[in-house]
């Protein structure tokens, strides 16, 4: 029963506007918690889109439940931070996101609402989680795994629609949009750099169907996997021979949590420690959860691919 | 005084089939050898081969690596994973006169999978090579043991069907508390369901030196007493006149045949089938006698589960089908074609 106090708490902070928090630094911006205080009532009613569909979002949003890492850190990077109550018990970045225990995987719908929200913002949808909230009258938005770039940037658009930060969402895209643009074009395609992305320690690995393969694909960088990507998904299993007679020139591990693994522990796989990239240390470590998410951080994570690119192509050239 | 000719048609279909069974095995493995998502050529493999692992001049020592630590491994752990499934899937068909019994009855692999779901949620990131088989292992036997200790309990361990029905109600039990497990740590679900599929692909001679003194000493158990699985198919009673101690008998079978399961269970995941179909292929060559199909599903399980790993890293190639996919796509329809067959023999 927060709505009447907080129309009045939205008001108060449209009468006494303030300069929105400067986000432009160049090195940590993406993760910057911006102290804007432009709620633009006028901008709503909005109709945002989400994955199934348009909603419709009548006034600000107060009480913003994410059961999204990604969309925590996009509402917190656009300046909604104030305005979420709670997220999920995966969503660890900022620090300063209210963590609770609910879980974006199996989502307790009664857990949810008896945080009382105005919006709830998923990514996945395990059993009808969005019908049963709009069942409670609550706005639900999903926010789905981008495929694409672009759809990660709009995504970080919808939710500026949605809560009333659509300057800094678009601001933040654009810094976002030439940052990458800008990496990219550092990036040398014709030096024919290999990698091989490693999932587990299984050797699953992506193709550059993928999303975060997309992201390699921008930077010139060859994926060994997408030999075996033919013939279906874009997550194969390789064979260990063919990681051994690729020699790539990178490897990424994204199982450094999940799995433990590190450059000590695969250079102990058998035949491991001849690899050119082991043996130059060519080896980086990837946090599992920046690379699994489309959020703003995707820039810190192109920026690490960038460098350990460019010091491979120093070594070898 | 001749022989009766029934004995030497027997006789004669034995060898013959030890004779096929073996060469098979010498196909298997060199093919196993050959072919790989890594071209490497076939005179250089078998000049590898023969010269026991010296690197052939026209080898690069990549490629010779690959043969020495991945494929080498791999076809040896293949080879005794298959054994050890086939001849525990024959043993228990034997103890237990059940012609669909197979080497996961007593509730091996659900054991193993909560032992290998328990490590993975719970054990050391970094230390999951070594605990994930371990705890499958001791899964499996612990799974086993409960089995066996509930079942026996009852009738004195004279009766089949106690066992196999603890061995039923301890799988769901187990199992049940593995996906219990599982969702409540849904981030080990991909590493536990790629283990269940069964895999081959990460084997090394870390595995080989896990797997080879469990599967040789149950082999050589159930080698020891296939003669005796024969008197014991006649049934219980019929045995123990003829001074056979059933129980006891049983009993070993039971151990041999539950550390050869799990050690294979231990390195290469839950590969489904191959106790099945070997055990029952065999039997159409050479009749029911333990005294062959036992040895003779040693040789053909090996080459049957070295030539499948083989088809699994190459149809997709340089991908991987998990092993434990081909052997459902192989065994399905062999159970149709056996269950026909059994139709109109009735």
């Amino acid at each position: 029963m927060g709505k009447p106090v907080s129309i009045v708490v939205a008001f108060v902070l449209a009468l006494s506007i303030t300069a929105c928090g400067s986000y432009g630094a160049s090195d940590d911006a993406p993760a910057g918690n911006v102290a804007s205080r432009s709620s633009e009532p006028s901008s709503f009613p909005v109709a945002v889109e989400g994955t199934s569909g348009q909603v419709t979002i009548d006034e600000r949003p107060e009480r913003i439940v994410s059961l999204s890492p990604t969309a925590t850190e996009d509402l917190f990077a656009i300046g909604a931070g104030e305005q979420v109550i709670a997220v999920d018990d995966q969503s660890n970045f900022p620090p300063e996101a209210p963590a609770t225990e609910l879980s974006g995987f199996e989502p307790n719908v009664e857990a949810i609402a008896g945080f009382e929200p105005d919006l709830v913002v998923f990514a996945t949808d395990p059993g009808d989680l969005g019908s049963s909230l709009e069942g409670l009258g609550i706005t639900a938005l999903q926010l789905d795994a981008a495929p694409t770039l672009e759809v990660a940037y709009e995504q970080i658009e919808q939710l500026g629609l949605a809560t009333g930060h659509a300057d800094e969402a678009q601001a933040l895209v654009e810094d976002m949009r030439s940052e990458i643009e800008g990496l990219a074009n550092t990036a040398d395609p014709a030096s024919g750099t290999s990698f091989y992305y490693e999932l587990d320690d299984t050797f699953y690995s992506v193709t550059s169907k993928t999303f975060i393969g997309q992201l390699f694909a921008l930077l010139g960088l060859e994926n060994i996997a997408d030999e075996a990507g033919k013939g279906g998904g874009g997550y194969p299993q390789l064979s260990a021979e063919y990681i051994l007679a690729s020699d790539p020139d990178l490897i990424f591990l994204a199982d450094t949590k999940c799995c433990g693994q590190s450059l000590e522990t695969i250079a102990q796989r058998p035949g491991w420690d001849e690899l050119s990239a082991v043996t130059r240390g060519h080896v980086v470590p990837l946090d599992d959860d920046i690379a699994s998410r489309w959020g703003p951080r995707i820039v810190d994570l192109l920026r690490q691919i960038s460098e350990a690119a460019a010091s491979a192509e120093a070594s070898s050239a | 005084m001749s022989r009766p000719d029934a004995a030497d048609r027997r006789v004669s279909a034995g060898t013959r089939a030890t004779v096929i069974g073996v060469a098979l095995l010498v196909v298997a493995v060199l093919v196993g050898l050959l072919v790989g998502p890594v071209r490497i050529g076939a005179a250089n493999v078998l000049r590898w081969f023969f010269s026991f692992g010296d690197r052939p001049p026209g080898m690069s020592e990549q490629r010779a690596l690959i043969l020495a630590d991945l494929r080498l491994p791999r076809v040896i752990v293949a080879g005794l994973v298959g054994a050890s499934l086939a001849a525990s899937g024959a043993a228990y068909q034997a103890v237990f006169r059940n012609p669909l019994a197979d080497p996961y009855l007593l509730g091996a692999a659900a054991g193993a999978g909560l032992g290998a779901t328990i490590a993975v949620a719970y054990g050391p990131s970094g230390a999951l090579e070594l605990t994930v088989p371990v705890a499958a292992f001791v899964g499996a036997l612990v799974g086993v043991g409960l089995a066996y200790g509930l079942g026996r309990s009852t009738l004195g361990g004279r009766s089949t069907t106690s066992l196999v029905l603890a061995g039923v109600a301890v799988a769901s039990f187990l199992t049940a508390v593995q996906t219990f497990l599982q969702q409540q740590r849904s981030e080990t679900l991909r590493q536990v369901y790629t283990w269940i599929l069964g895999r081959l692909g990460t084997t090394g001679w870390d595995d080989v030196r896990l797997a080879l003194p469990s599967v040789v000493l149950a082999l050589a158990t159930m080698w020891a007493v296939r003669r005796l699985l024969d008197v014991i198919e006649v049934g219980d009673v019929e045995a123990q006149s003829l001074g056979l101690h059933v129980a006891r008998l049983r009993l070993v079978v039971v151990i041999a045949a539950s550390l050869a399961t799990a050690a294979a269970v231990a390195v290469a995941g839950l590969i489904g089938f191959v106790g099945l179909i070997i055990p029952h292929t065999v039997r159409l060559m050479v009749g029911g006698s333990y005294r062959s199909v036992l040895p003779l599903s040693v040789l053909f399980g090996a080459s049957f589960l070295i030539l499948v790993d083989t088809l699994a890293r190459t149809v997709v190639a340089p991908a991987e089908i998990p092993i434990g996919v081909i052997t459902a796509f192989i065994g399905a329809p062999f159970f149709i074609a056996v269950l026909r067959r059994n139709r109109r023999a009735a």
